[in-house]
C-alpha cells in the first residue's frame, strides 16, 4: 500500500521534473531564455565599417589644401584610423593623449560633434578636411562660425548660458586637479558669467551668431595677435 | 571570373573560329578596347622593400585601397612610386591576394597586426581562403576572449570612477564583490543563507527521534514550525536579493533571460506556490514534488565559486560531445536490452520481463556498475551480457578525453587571466609613470623657459638657443598647446608635490592672516583643494564680492604666500606673458618649423586640429591677458 503510494508520488515527481525541463528547453528554443553568458561571437560578427574618401582631386577642389598637404594629412589620418572613419571613442582616446593631466573626454565629445557635420556618429576624412580647411584657411567669419557651432551644443542657433557653462566645465576639466592657483568648483561658472554678459547684447539670455561674431571681432581688433596665431599655423609648404 | 582564367580568354576567343561555318546569324561586333593605355608596371615601396606589379592586377579589386583611387594619396611625385609605411611581410600576403585571388593567413603572424593591415588596405577578412580560414577564426576568437577578460578586469580596477548612479554602483557591487566592503558583506551573507537553506533541506528528511506512537518522524515534521521559519527567512533573503538584482540590472530583459536569474526564480517559486496552495490533498503530491526544486538553490553557489562556473562553461562548450555520448549510449542500450530480453525469454522466473525492464540491466552493466539485482541465467544471456559490459567501457571512454581537453583549455585560460590580472597592477603603474613623465616634461620645459628668461635678463643669449633646441619640435608644439589651455583658464599646471604643498601652505596660512577677505578666500581654497576628491560643492562665503576682484585678490594672496617660499615662481608669473610672445615669435621666424607639423604621422598630425581649438578661446585669451597684466603689475608693486 505504502509502496504504491510512494511509487505514484515518485512517478509524479519524475513527471513534473521532466515537464519543467522540457518547458525550459522549449523556451530556450524559442529564444526567450538565454543559457549563454555574453557570447564573444556576437561581437565578432559585427561588420567593420570601412570608408574610402573621395578622390584626391575632388577633395582638393572642395577644400583649401593642396594635393601634397592632403596626402600628408591622409597618411596621418589613415595610420591612426585604418578603417577610414573615426568614431567617438577613438577620437576621445587620441585627444586625451595631449592632455595627460586632466580629463578631456567631455571636450573631445563637443569637438567630435562639431567635426561630425552630418551627425552620423563618425568622422570621415572628408569631414575632417572640411573642418580643418575652415579652421586653418578660412576667413575670420568662417572660423567664428565654426566656433559658434562648437559652442552651440544642440545646434539650434543659440548659445544659452548652460551650453557655455558645459563647454567651460569641459575646458576646466582638461586642466586636471594639480593647478596653480587651485581650481575652485565655481571657476567655470564665474568665467561664463563674465563672458556671457559681454556677449549677450540684448540681454535675452541667449547669444545668437551675430552677437557672437560681433563681440569676438570687437575683442580681436584690440589683440590682433590672437588671430595671427592661426595665421602662423596656416603657413604650410 | 578568377584571375588565372582571364589569361586564357584570347585562346577561347580564337577557338571560336570553329563556330563560323555553321553560324545562323552574323557575328556581333567585337568590343573595341577603349582604353588604349598600355598596361604599366606600378612600383609599391613598402618600408623600403619594392614590389612591382601591373596596374590591372591591382584594379581587379576596385573596392580596396590598392585597387581604387585611394592609393593616389600615397603617391610620391619625386620617385614616381607609391610609398606605404607599413609592414612588408604582411604586404606580401596582400599582394598575393591580388595576384591569385586567394588571401592566406600566415601562422607566425600576430592576429591583431594582421587585422590592422587588412583594415588599412580595405580588405575584408572574410575573403581569407578556406585553407587558412579556420586558423584565422580560432585565433581571432582566442584573442577576443583574452581582450574581453582584460577589459573586464580593467573596468573593475579603475580607481576613481566618475560618480555612478545608484543602479550602476549596485550592479557593480553585485557582479564583483571586491569593489566595496558592503558588497563583500552581502556576498558572504547570501552565501551563508544558501548553505543554510541547502542544509535545512537535507536535515529536514533525517528521522530524528520517535514520537510516542512508534512512528519514526523525519525532523521536518517534528519541528515543522522551526523549519518553516528557517525556510521563510531564506526565501525572503533570496527574494530581496533577486529584486535588488532586477532593479540594478542595466538591461532587465537580458537579466531575466540569463541562467542565474532562472535558477533564482526556480529556487524561490516553490515556497510561494506552497503558500498559495495550502493543504489541498489532491495537489499535495505535486507540492511535495516542488520541494525538489529547492535543491536548485545549491546552483546559486556558482556565483560564488569560480570553479563551478568553469565546470558549467566546459559542459556547455562540450555540448556536442556530450550529445554524441548520450546518443550512442542510447543506441547501445536499446540494442543490448532487446538482445538480452530475447535471450532470457526462455528461462523461467527471469527478471527480464520486458524490454524496458532490461534497460535497467543494460545501463547498470554498461557503466560497469553491476548491482546484481538482475542477472542473466541462460548461456546466451551471459555471453551477450559480457559483450555488453565490454562495449560499455569503450563507448563511454571515447568522448571523455574531448571533454577533459576542453576543461583543461578553459581552466588554463582562466589561470592565465588571473595571472595577467595580477601583473596588470604593475603594468598600470608603469603606464602611470609614463603619463606623469609626459606632464612633468611640460613643467620641466617651462622651468627651462624661465631659465631662458633669467638668462635673457642677465644678457647671455647664446645659452638660450642651446636650451631651446633640446626639446623636439613636437614637444614644443605640445607644450604650446598646453600653454594656450593655461591661458584660457587662467590657471597653471603644476606637479603633484607642489600642489600638495600649496594645499598644506594655504591651510596653514589660515591662522596668521591679516585681511578678512583673504581669509575667506583661503577657506575657499582649502575646502576646494582638500575636498576636491569628494567632489563636494563649495560656495564662497563672500559671494557678494564681484568675481574678478575676488579672483585677483585670491591670486594675489596666494602669490604672497608663494613669494616667501619659492622666489622662482614669482618670476614665472611675470615672465609667462613674455614667454607667450616668445613662443609665437619662433613660429613666424622660420617657415620650415610649420611644415614639420604635418610631415610626422599619428597624433602630431592632428595637432593642427587641436591647436586651432584656442581660436574659439581667443576672445577669452585676450581678456585674460589683460587681467594677468594687471595682476603682474600688482605683484611687482609688492
Amino acid at each position: 500500500m505504502l509502496t504504491l503510494e510512494w511509487e505514484s508520488e515518485g512517478l509524479q515527481t519524475v513527471g513534473i521534473v521532466v515537464i519543467i525541463f522540457a518547458s525550459l528547453k522549449l523556451l530556450h528554443l524559442l529564444g526567450l531564455i538565454d543559457f549563454s553568458e555574453d557570447s564573444v561571437e556576437d561581437e565578432m560578427e559585427m561588420a567593420t565599417v570601412r570608408h574610402r574618401p573621395e578622390a584626391l582631386e575632388l577633395l582638393e577642389a572642395q577644400s583649401k589644401f593642396t594635393k601634397k598637404e592632403l596626402q600628408i594629412l591622409y597618411r596621418g589620418f589613415k595610420n591612426e584610423c585604418p578603417s577610414g572613419i573615426v568614431d567617438e571613442e577613438t577620437f576621445k582616446e587620441i585627444y586625451s593623449q595631449f592632455f595627460p593631466q586632466g580629463d578631456s573626454t567631455t571636450y573631445a565629445h563637443f569637438l567630435f560633434n562639431a567635426f561630425d557635420t552630418d551627425h552620423n556618429g563618425s568622422v570621415s576624412f572628408e569631414d575632417f578636411i572640411m573642418g580643418l580647411s575652415i579652421l586653418l584657411r578660412g576667413t575670420v567669419q568662417e572660423k567664428l562660425n565654426w566656433a559658434f557651432n562648437l559652442y552651440d551644443i544642440n545646434k539650434d542657433g543659440y548659445i544659452t548660458k548652460e551650453e557655455m557653462l558645459d563647454i567651460m566645465k569641459a575646458i576646466y576639466d582638461m586642466m586636471g586637479k594639480c593647478t596653480y592657483p587651485v581650481l575652485k568648483e565655481d571657476a567655470p561658472r564665474q568665467h561664463v558669467e563674465t563672458f556671457f554678459q559681454k556677449m549677450d547684447k540684448n540681454k535675452d539670455g541667449v547669444v545668437t551668431i551675430d552677437e557672437f561674431i560681433e563681440s569676438c571681432q570687437k575683442v580681436s581688433n584690440d589683440k590682433c595677435e590672437t588671430f595671427s596665431y592661426s595665421y602662423q599655423l596656416a603657413k604650410w609648404p | 571570373m578568377a584571375a588565372g582564367v582571364a589569361a586564357w580568354l584570347p585562346f577561347a576567343r580564337a577557338a571560336a573560329i570553329g563556330w563560323m561555318p555553321v553560324a545562323n546569324c552574323p557575328m556581333p561586333l567585337a568590343p573595341t578596347d577603349k582604353n588604349k593605355r598600355q598596361d604599366e608596371l606600378i612600383i609599391l615601396n613598402v618600408s623600403g622593400r619594392r614590389f612591382q606589379t601591373w596596374r590591372t592586377t591591382l584594379e581587379r579589386y576596385p573596392d580596396t585601397l590598392l585597387g581604387s583611387t585611394e592609393k593616389e594619396f600615397f603617391f610620391n611625385e619625386d620617385s614616381k612610386e607609391y610609398f606605404f609605411d607599413r609592414d612588408p611581410e604582411v604586404f606580401r600576403c596582400i599582394l598575393n591576394f591580388y595576384r591569385t585571388g586567394k588571401l592566406h593567413y600566415p601562422r607566425y603572424e600576430c592576429i591583431s597586426a594582421y587585422d590592422e593591415e587588412l583594415a588599412f588596405y580595405g580588405i575584408l577578412p572574410e575573403i581569407i581562403g578556406d585553407c587558412c580560414y579556420e586558423e584565422y577564426k580560432d585565433r581571432k576568437r582566442e584573442n577576443a576572449e583574452r581582450l574581453m577578460d582584460d577589459s573586464d578586469s580593467e573596468n573593475k580596477q579603475e580607481g576613481s570612477m566618475p560618480s555612478l548612479s545608484l543602479r550602476e554602483t549596485m550592479w557593480r557591487a553585485f557582479e564583483n564583490p571586491h569593489t566595496s566592503t558592503l558588497a563583500l558583506v552581502f556576498y558572504y551573507v547570501t552565501g551563508f543563507f544558501i548553505a543554510v537553506s541547502v542544509i535545512t533541506n537535507v536535515v529536514e528528511t533525517v528521522p530524528c527521534g520517535t514520537v510516542p506512537g512508534n512512528k519514526e518522524l523525519p525532523c521536518g515534521e517534528r519541528y515543522a514550525v522551526a523549519f518553516f521559519c528557517l525556510d521563510t527567512a531564506c526565501v525572503m533573503i533570496f527574494t530581496v536579493e533577486y529584486l535588488l538584482r532586477l532593479f540594478a540590472a542595466p538591461s532587465r530583459y537580458r537579466f531575466m533571460r540569463s541562467v542565474m536569474s532562472i535558477i533564482d526564480v526556480v529556487a524561490i517559486m516553490p515556497y510561494y506556490i506552497g503558500l498559495v496552495m495550502t493543504n489541498n490533498e489532491d495537489v499535495s503530491g505535486a507540492f511535495v514534488t516542488l520541494r525538489v526544486f529547492r535543491v536548485f538553490r545549491i546552483f546559486k553557489f556558482s556565483r560564488h565559486s569560480q570553479g563551478l562556473r568553469i565546470l558549467g562553461y566546459t559542459l556547455k562548450s562540450c555540448a556536442s560531445e556530450l550529445g554524441f555520448l548520450l546518443f550512442s549510449l542510447t543506441m547501445a542500450i536499446i540494442i543490448f536490452a532487446t538482445v538480452m530480453f530475447y535471450a532470457e525469454k526462455g528461462s523461467s522466473a527471469s527478471k527480464f520481463t520486458s524490454i524496458p525492464a532490461s534497460f535497467w540491466y543494460t545501463i547498470v552493466t554498461m557503466t560497469t556498475l553491476g548491482y546484481g539485482d538482475m542477472v542473466p541465467k541462460t548461456i546466451a544471456g551471459k555471453i551477450f551480457g559480457s559483450i555488453c559490459s565490454l562495449s560499455g567501457v569503450l563507448v563511454i571512454a571515447l568522448p571523455v578525453p574531448v571533454i577533459v581537453s576542453n576543461f583543461s583549455r578553459i581552466y588554463h585560460q582562466n589561470q592565465r587571466a588571473d595571472k595577467r590580472r595580477a601583473q596588470k597592477k604593475a603594468r598600470l603603474a608603469r603606464i602611470r609613470v609614463a603619463k606623469t613623465g609626459n606632464s612633468s616634461a611640460y613643467l620641466h620645459s617651462k622651468r627651462n623657459g624661465l631659465l631662458n628668461e633669467a638668462l635673457d635678463l642677465t644678457g647671455s643669449t647664446d645659452d638660450e638657443q642651446h636650451i631651446s633646441k633640446s626639446t623636439s619640435l613636437i614637444e614644443s608644439q605640445h607644450h604650446h598647446l598646453l600653454h594656450c589651455l593655461e591661458k584660457t583658464t587662467n590657471h597653471e599646471f603644476i606637479d603633484e608635490q607642489l600642489f600638495e604643498q600649496n594645499c598644506m601652505d594655504s591651510s596653514m596660512q589660515n591662522y596668521p592672516s591679516t585681511r578678512s577677505p583673504s581669509l575667506s578666500s583661503h577657506q575657499g581654497v582649502t575646502t576646494s583643494c582638500c575636498s576636491r576628491r569628494n567632489k563636494k560643492t563649495t560656495h564662497l562665503p563672500n559671494s557678494n564680492v564681484p568675481a574678478t576682484r575676488l579672483r585677483s585678490m585670491q591670486e594675489l594672496s596666494t602669490i604672497h604666500i608663494q613669494c616667501s617660499e619659492q622666489p622662482s615662481l614669482t618670476t614665472s608669473r611675470s615672465s609667462l606673458n613674455m614667454k607667450s610672445d616668445d613662443v609665437l615669435r619662433p613660429n613666424c621666424k622660420t617657415s620650415h618649423l610649420t611644415t614639420a607639423i604635418i610631415s610626422i604621422p599619428t597624433p602630431p598630425a592632428l595637432t593642427p586640429e587641436g591647436e586651432s581649438r584656442p581660436s574659439p578661446g581667443s576672445p577669452h585669451h585676450s581678456t585674460n591677458i589683460s587681467t594677468t597684466t594687471s595682476n603682474v603689475v600688482k605683484v611687482s608693486a609688492l
